[in-house]
């Protein structure tokens, strides 16, 4: 994903790779996850001012992106946190202002509050027991004289305790619609949910006679497909680009320790039936940077494919990931499953990634459907 | 210096060029339907006549050999004008069959390793359809081990003298020439000693069987060579130096095999069994279509599918661009076969009891291509050969032990007969 011939985005990966080792780096990790934090507020409007919440946004709302292809800068920040599977709200505040940028009327401060970093915003899309299926909401928006009155329960979204604003998908008049709504509000309660990452933490949501205005809606109901589409487009994408980072950086060290772990006084990586398996890693490894690249380049030209190419990369980055990580396991030995080593901290963040904003097998039948209608 | 092209090689741009071919094509090709393509069974001797045909309509249009140079007759142009012909061909008859190993793999090793003569003779006659290639180099006795090969050529009197068998070669019996692997000296180790030939094919000396595939195709050959006799100018590169030419074959059979030949011209089916297999037709025949167990499964399929095509494209790129070296077409070589075999899976999976016993769907023929899954794991070097070279050669791991390296051939323990 990194564009040798743009020196501007050459020295924004930079930045950002010196920004992620020195204040994300695996020990600040387990740190984090020492204290029960998440992340650090101050360390997020940092992030920010490297650029981070900029890139989707256009130039007239107060964003802007080094490189003028803003889904791809954004994918090369998510895959080099991958690297240190960072801390952050990247996922959850990109999701937001892609949906915003798209309908900006009414939410110019609440882009320019999240582009600043002051402000966590997430999208509250999943509902409880159900899996992904991002328009059928039975969270409902009923329309009252000011606005809107919201009442139901969302669950899995991420950073909501952290949240100030969430973008909550409702039914609205037998549609689904999105709106903005302020965690502090009368009526919302935010219980925590524990996730099998170390540090990314998720929350259930209740909306109990939650009054909104007028204004809160985010687009209008003829427009909240295609809105819906674009945030799961990036949430997926930013998905797949991160765990290219991991892997990336876990096959790097597994090779080495390949070369450098000796047994019956030769280097493992040199018995065949290893050989073979570093190889299928290698192969795995780069089709899942070919898939994702193919997706970020769909997602950023709004390609009629991009639908397509999303649940492709998400469907074999999903399947792969998690194994490919357990294989590597497998390789160092016993090392590998201890609490100390660094494997499990990847193997994590890999293994929520395939199970969110839909399973391989969920995205298996997207890419079924998606034929079918083309034929 | 053949010049029976038409084309004005440097001066006419790409799109200038894709018109010019659009109406030549129009006027001059059979057009075909896309979703019922010729049948051009290599086991037949029809398709390589009509092969021919087809190849000499090209020449005689002036849209032959793309991509090989004008002093052997080809147009000498870049590859984009030869990706932009396909795309304009893609709604005619065009000789497929001819593009791999006769030009991609044969012609293409001619003109790295080739005398001036031999050049002259072979490129412009295979351009011109009047000649076939094909490569003589696997050998009863061993398979991946290619450089172990015992088929002799020893020198008597101003003569080679050929003994020994090769198999595996594609449609050798249409074939006219061959590109054929010998050992002249047994005295030095095994890549050493070796010399590649241009053997006619129907010499006397030289015996053809067929050989039958587990599917019934019948396109392979196995030949056996009793005392064939050859001149000097049957020698390709220089004699002991045949494995430099044998690694210009299989440099590009694997760049050919991963579709990254500007070589290769047409990029049709060679018929309905060698089309993409369509998911939501099978799950429509079958009575499957509301089943999302099933259509999970498909959609799985056809995933694999389309990251096997951006793997193609990233790897070819990344080849090109640095970022991996060429020994990373293995990495093609094996997803290519992975991927046909989670489909064939998936087709035995969908299909059912009826690919295994004859109803009236025509179902069966899934089962019988199902017996020759492995075939995509075997042709043109195994899986196996394949990941060592990964291991080895793009990931650095010591390579495998070998009791033959560095000892003359003659001392080198083989096959207990």
């Amino acid at each position: 994903m990194t564009d040798e011939t743009n020196p501007e985005r050459l020295l924004f990966a930079s930045t950002t790779q010196s920004f992620l080792e020195k204040e994300a780096s695996l020990s600040r990790l387990r740190e984090l996850h020492a204290a029960g934090a998440s992340f650090e507020a101050d360390w997020w409007r940092r992030a920010a001012e490297l650029g981070w919440t900029s890139l989707l946004v256009p130039d007239e709302l107060g964003g802007g992106s080094v490189s003028g292809d803003g889904v791809a800068d954004l994918a090369l920040v998510a895959e080099l946190a991958g690297r240190t599977v960072a801390p952050g709200p990247l996922h959850p505040v990109s999701t937001v202002l892609a949906g915003l940028v798209e309908v900006p009327e009414n939410h110019e401060a609440t882009i320019e509050s999240l582009l600043s970093g002051e402000v966590v915003g997430s999208w509250a899309v999943y509902e409880p027991s159900r899996p992904w299926s991002p328009l059928d909401a039975t969270v409902t928006a009923t329309r009252t004289p000011k606005g809107y009155r919201i009442d139901g329960a969302k669950d899995r979204v991420e950073a909501g305790a952290q949240s100030a604003v969430l973008l909550v998908v409702a039914q609205c008049d037998g549609a689904p619609r999105q709106f903005l709504v302020p965690t502090d509000a009368p009526g919302v309660r935010v219980e925590s949910q524990q996730s099998i990452d170390l540090v990314k933490s998720y929350a259930r949501v209740h909306f109990d006679g939650v009054e909104v205005d007028e204004s809160a809606a985010v687009g209008s109901a003829e427009q909240t497909p295609d809105l819906i589409a674009r945030q799961s487009h990036i949430a997926q994408m930013l998905q797949c680009a991160e765990v290219v980072g991991i892997l990336d950086t876990v096959l790097a060290f597994t090779i080495q320790w390949g070369f450098d772990r000796h047994s019956f006084g030769r280097p493992i990586g040199s018995y065949q039936a290893l050989k073979h398996k570093y190889a299928d890693l290698k192969i795995w490894f780069e089709a899942c940077r070919a898939t994702t690249k193919a997706a970020v380049a769909a997602v950023a030209s709004r390609s009629p494919d991009a639908e397509m190419a999303v649940s492709v990369a998400k469907s074999y980055v999903g399947e792969h990931a998690p194994a490919m990580l357990q294989d590597c396991i497998q390789l160092h030995g016993g090392i590998g499953v201890t609490w100390e080593h660094d494997l499990h901290l990847y193997l994590r963040r890999v293994t929520l990634y395939r199970s969110m904003f839909g399973t391989p097998e969920d995205h298996n039948l997207r890419v079924y459907a998606l034929t079918k209608a083309a034929s | 210096m053949t010049e029976t092209t038409a084309a004005p090689a440097t001066t006419e741009s790409v799109e200038e060029f894709a018109a010019r071919a659009r109406a030549w094509l129009a006027a001059n090709m059979p057009r075909i339907d896309l979703d019922n393509p010729p049948e051009a069974d290599r086991g037949e001797e029809a398709p390589w006549l009509r092969a021919r045909e087809l190849q000499k309509m090209l020449w005689d249009g002036g849209f032959a050999g793309i991509c090989f140079p004008r002093e052997y007759g080809g147009l000498g142009l870049p590859i984009a004008y030869q990706k932009a012909f396909d795309t304009e061909s893609r709604n005619y008859e065009m000789p497929v069959i001819l593009n791999t190993p006769t030009f991609t793999i044969c012609a293409a090793t001619i003109l790295d390793t080739g005398s001036e003569e031999q050049k002259r003779q072979h490129i412009s006659g295979v351009l011109r359809g009047d000649e076939v290639l094909v490569q003589l180099l696997s050998e009863p006795s061993g398979g991946s081990d290619l450089a172990g090969v015992i088929t002799r050529a020893d020198r008597v009197g101003d003569k080679w003298v050929i003994n020994g068998a090769k198999t595996w070669s594609t449609s050798a019996f249409a074939a006219d020439y061959g590109l054929m692997l010998a050992r002249t000296n047994w005295e030095v180790p095994k890549h050493e000693g070796l010399t590649m030939f241009l053997v006619p094919i129907s010499s006397p000396g030289i015996t053809l069987r067929r050989i039958k595939q587990v599917n019934g195709s019948v396109e392979f050959c196995e030949e056996f060579f009793d005392n064939l006799e050859l001149g000097d100018d049957a020698v390709v590169g220089e004699v002991n130096e045949g494995w430099h030419v044998a690694s210009r074959q299989l440099y590009h059979e694997r760049r050919a095999v991963g579709g990254g030949s500007e070589f290769a011209s047409g990029i049709g089916a060679e018929g309905k069994t060698d089309m993409p297999i369509d998911y939501v037709e099978l799950l429509e025949k079958t009575g499957q279509a509301d089943n999302e167990r099933v259509r999970e499964m498909a959609g799985r399929a056809l995933v694999h599918r389309a990251v096997r095509e951006q793997l193609i494209d990233h790897v070819y790129h990344g080849v090109l661009d640095g970022s991996l070296p060429p020994a990373a077409g293995s990495i093609i070589r094996v997803t290519h076969a992975e991927t046909h075999h989670l489909e064939f899976d998936t087709v035995l999976a969908i299909t059912g009891t009826s690919a295994v016993v004859a109803g009236d769907d025509e179902m069966l023929r899934y089962g019988e291509r199902y017996l020759s899954r492995q075939a995509a794991a075997l042709g043109g070097g195994t899986t196996e050969i394949a990941k060592n070279i990964i291991g080895e050669r793009v990931l650095g791991f010591p390579r495998e032990y070998a009791a033959d390296r560095g000892v003359p051939f003659n001392q080198v323990k083989r096959n207990k007969s």
